[in-house]
């Protein structure tokens, strides 16, 4: 199989903060492939990188075949994207927010007409497509956003941190659309998560990454051989000497809590 | 072509649906236009003025659109808070058109919140001397609302957050506002301020206007286009320079 994302000795530094630090990774086409890490790992910086968002210190980065930083257009076209936070436009119906999309990444009208009633159909939003978003609750906004990216037909499907502040059933339910999506259309999803069962059920591989390095990678059954471990819970605990969720809310999440409860007003 | 389209009709169609907005950043031009209008009225008849309702009318059309514009520019910051910033930031377009779009869209706002501030002052009793003209005064106010469109989109670049948004409107706007002879002829005024007038690109757009809408003028028509055109390009260059350097 050949890899559609190749990462060699990437490295982002901030003023004197090393982000990510020499790391290298490959992920095959078709394949689901998580990021597993804790909060300030380094996962966010990695996909900005890899989305054209940020641009690397050192390294190379290969997207479908393309450079990120000088062949910015063709690995736009390459990937969709959901963001760890929420990026649509609250004062426009969820139709209006695909239709932007779609006309953004020049999608000719009769196929974007067509696709994305198709897509809201998949994540059950065809009948609020006409509602205003912020009349739509936390999950249901991620399913437009999961809709709202694959719409362009991408190679590549990024999701950081997706699941983050949903509710199990909501999780379960997008982790269907997603894995049904992965084997019906054969898109790579590539995603960050610090949810262990979530890298363990979904993903078929996993790079643990914790203070901007790669620390081990492979099959989660890999992980736990390698760790003579029963569980990834044990996995990790044994690779970085800690439990993933010991990490103290840093400010980002803090901020994020903050300007949730400033939005419910 | 499309992206410009696409990000001009959302501006759009958010404008049309904040109708609180619209009417709210209405009030203060109508209460400027009611209060300076008939307060100062008989003072400046008296000094020989001449109708003030005609003199300021253009001044406050000018306001409005200058309060709407940089507003509409700076709302960015929400788009950016708010992540929808970084949707199109990821999007196989250009930079360029993303921020030309947005400032269209955003000068075509402020130039209709300008035509209704137009409509109202004709309640309150100001004629226009030659109604040929007004299509040309329209002209003005699209360059004025471009040009601080352009301006506004350019600081909230800058800006991550609303922090600096006070200083902003008390350090930049309301200067740019008071000293642009919106409100009171600037001749025969002290030296710094005439400095400072020549220097405010409003100056040339209450100019501007008031030469399309009762044929007063300091610097004549082809002398105000040629300034505020030769603005909006800076701005509009700095602008998106500024917004090429945005990392979310």
């Amino acid at each position: 199989m050949i890899s559609i994302i190749e990462v060699k000795n990437l490295t982002k530094k901030f003023k004197d903060f090393i982000a990510v630090n020499d790391i290298s990774f490959e992920v095959k086409t078709g394949e689901i492939f998580a990021f597993l890490g804790p909060n300030g790992a380094g996962k966010s910086t990695t996909i900005k990188m890899l989305t054209t968002l940020l641009s690397p210190t050192s390294g190379i980065i290969k997207i479908n075949g393309f450079d990120p930083v000088k062949n910015q257009d063709d690995v736009r076209k390459s990937f969709g994207i959901v963001f760890q936070d929420p990026s649509l436009d609250e004062e426009l119906t969820a139709y209006e927010n695909m239709d932007f999309h779609g006309v953004l990444y020049n999608v000719e009208k009769n196929l974007r007409t067509k696709r994305i009633k198709e897509l809201l159909d998949i994540v059950d939003l065809w009948d609020r497509k006409d509602h205003l978003v912020k009349t739509f609750s936390g999950g249901m906004r991620r399913r437009l956003e999961i809709a709202r990216g694959l719409l362009h037909h991408p190679k590549i499907f990024f999701l950081d941190e997706p699941t983050l502040g949903l509710d199990p059933q909501t999780r379960n339910q997008m982790w269907t659309y997603v894995s049904d999506l992965n084997k019906k259309e054969g898109i790579t999803i590539f995603f960050t998560t610090h949810y262990m069962e979530e890298a363990e059920k979904i993903a078929q591989k996993i790079a643990v990454i914790d203070h901007g390095r790669i620390i081990t990678q492979g099959t989660a059954e890999e992980l736990k051989k390698s760790t003579k471990t029963n569980s990834l819970e044990e996995a990790f605990l044994s690779l970085t000497g800690k439990k993933i969720r010991d990490e103290e809310a840093g400010g980002i999440d803090h901020m994020r809590m903050m300007r949730n409860m400033w939005r419910k007003k | 072509m499309r992206t410009i389209y696409i990000l001009w009709l959302r501006q759009i169609k958010r404008y049309l649906r904040s109708k609180p907005q619209t009417i709210g950043s209405l009030a203060q031009p109508v209460l400027f236009l009611v209060a300076f209008g008939f307060g100062f009225g008989p003072i400046f008849k008296k000094a020989g003025g001449g109708n003030y309702i005609d003199f300021i009318a253009p001044g406050i059309i000018a306001q409005g659109i200058l309060f709407t514009a940089v507003f509409s520019g700076i709302q960015m910051i929400w788009d950016r808070q708010f992540g929808f910033l970084k949707e199109t930031l990821v999007a196989p377009v250009s930079r360029f058109e993303i921020m030309l779009g947005r400032t269209i869209g955003g000068a075509t706002i402020a130039t209709f919140q300008g035509i209704i501030i137009f409509f109202l002052s004709l309640i309150i009793g100001f004629r226009p001397y030659n109604w040929a003209l007004v299509p040309v005064s329209l002209f003005f106010m699209f360059l004025i609302a471009f040009v601080f469109t352009a301006l506004g989109t350019a600081i909230a670049s800058m800006m991550e957050d609303f922090q600096g948004f006070q200083l902003i409107i008390n350090f930049l706007i309301m200067p740019l506002f008071f000293l642009s002879g919106a409100l009171f002829p600037l001749n025969n005024t002290p030296w710094f301020i005439e400095l400072f007038s020549r220097i405010d690109p409003l100056t040339y757009g209450v100019d501007g206007l008031r030469s399309t809408l009762i044929n007063v003028s300091r610097f004549g028509l082809p002398m105000d286009i040629f300034i505020l055109t030769g603005v909006s390009i800076l701005f509009l260059s700095i602008g998106s320079y500024l917004f090429s350097k945005i990392q979310v």
